[in-house]
């Protein structure tokens, strides 16, 4: 039970790491890193927007779509727009500095792969609602990693001299490709 | 809403949209999207797609396919409806028109093309969160009329799909030395496979903007000169 929750976890966060190996939530991960901070804010609302997915999502494939499985993209998006539109309210509520910070990327959680292809992966791999819970942590925790470690390379890079050329998205996707790279290296991890 | 508001607004003459694209002749709505406003290189929307299936050029054409199938037909059906659509729920109405299109697909290539659907797998599902179509609602085709949607649609779409086949063919050539499973370099070949991994495909669209960002410095540059000489 624990070894495979953890293997679930694990695996979700470093090796098929939803924004480096997955190319997932690519339109965060290239527009909100260029600050530390609003880098690994973004990353932890996107966790737990994900939490909540996976357990509404459990919810609906227990109880409310079993005889209507042609219906899931559907009833899916429109319960991922909706529960971003309650973390919105809340956040702004409660927490209007992050709000103002967040600015267009909150509501763009919900066009955001990341949380439609965690609802549709954990339907299709049958997981039960301990599972789904630990993959969404595990991609939420890795898509908050790939989203510091970015930003922590583009505050370095703004002081850096590189060619005028290479200042726009061109170096950014290059730096995303070698950092790709290394984290194909667990690749081998769980088998040997 | 009264019957008294009711009426006004069907008498009214078509209101100017805000925000709605200049009128422009058919074919320049068409030629946008695959040259000048092309959504891939140019607006760099749509990028997860690109980069996650562009490693068989089989699966860029499929993937291609079906993305211009759902834009055609929500731009179009969006555009019939815009004048019905309340602009408070506009985009939650946009989502679930493209959500109906997305099904329709994923369940035709899941009938017709097994294979192609098994290899795509959850990216056929996730052209719903695709930025280009939510786009091309939003910035045109809930503002203006359906054959000029249409025509955008067509135009965005195939230059999506050529975008996505051009990563596709530089993938699947150099990584597993095919096209189209056809060999092109011949047995010798030592397949160079970090292509077709992920890490390729960050690289290669990297390479992709990089000589993107120099053409267009070139030709800048060009019209800088032509234009001094000019003044002189």
């Amino acid at each position: 039970m624990i070894a495979n929750l953890s293997w679930i976890f694990f695996s979700t966060l470093l090796l098929n790491n939803f924004t480096l190996a997955l190319f997932l939530g690519l339109c965060s991960f290239f527009g909100v890193t260029t600050k530390m901070d609003t880098g690994w804010r973004l990353g932890a609302a996107n966790t737990f927007v994900l939490v909540m997915t996976a357990v509404a999502v459990w919810i609906l494939n227990s109880w409310v779509l079993v005889t209507t499985p042609y219906l899931r993209t559907i009833a899916f998006i429109v319960v991922i727009a909706s529960l971003v539109q309650i973390v919105e309210m809340a956040i702004k509520k409660y927490l209007p500095v992050l709000f103002r910070e967040l600015g267009i990327y909150l509501p763009l959680i919900t066009t955001n792969c990341a949380i439609l292809y965690l609802a549709l992966t954990q339907t299709t791999r049958g997981y039960n609602l301990i599972e789904a819970v630990v993959y969404a942590l595990g991609g939420g925790l890795g898509l908050t990693l790939a989203l510091t470690l970015m930003a922590s390379i583009r505050e370095r890079l703004d002081v850096a001299d590189v060619p005028a050329l290479a200042k726009r998205m061109g170096l950014v996707l290059i730096i995303a490709s070698c950092m790709s790279m290394a984290f194909m290296g667990f690749a081998g991890m769980g088998s040997g | 809403m009264t019957a008294v508001e009711v009426e006004t607004i069907e008498q009214a003459p078509e209101p100017i949209v805000p925000g709605a694209p200049p009128p422009q002749p058919l074919w320049i709505d068409f030629w946008r999207g695959i040259a000048d406003d092309n959504p891939v290189l140019i607006q760099m929307l749509g990028l997860c797609p690109t980069m996650a299936i562009s490693n068989q050029v089989k699966n860029g054409l499929g993937m291609g396919a079906a993305t211009l199938f759902v834009l055609v037909f929500s731009s179009l059906f969006i555009s019939l409806l815009r004048k019905i659509i309340p602009t408070e729920v506009r985009l939650a109405t946009y989502i679930l028109i493209i959500a109906t299109f997305v099904t329709i697909a994923d369940l035709v290539m899941q009938a017709y093309s097994p294979l192609l659907s098994r290899t795509l797998g959850p990216f056929v599902p996730l052209i719903v969160v695709n930025c280009i179509i939510l786009g091309r609602a939003e910035a045109f085709a809930g503002k203006v009329k359906p054959s000029r949607a249409l025509m955008d649609a067509l135009g965005q779409g195939l230059g999506f799909t050529l975008a996505l086949t051009f990563m596709c063919i530089v993938r699947e050539v150099l990584g597993s030395g095919t096209f189209l499973g056809v060999s092109v370099f011949g047995p010798h070949y030592e397949p160079w496979v970090f292509m077709i991994m992920p890490p390729g495909g960050f690289l290669t669209m990297g390479l992709m903007f990089l000589a993107m960002g120099w053409w267009g410095e070139r030709k800048k540059a060009q019209l800088n000169a032509q234009l001094v000489g000019v003044a002189r």
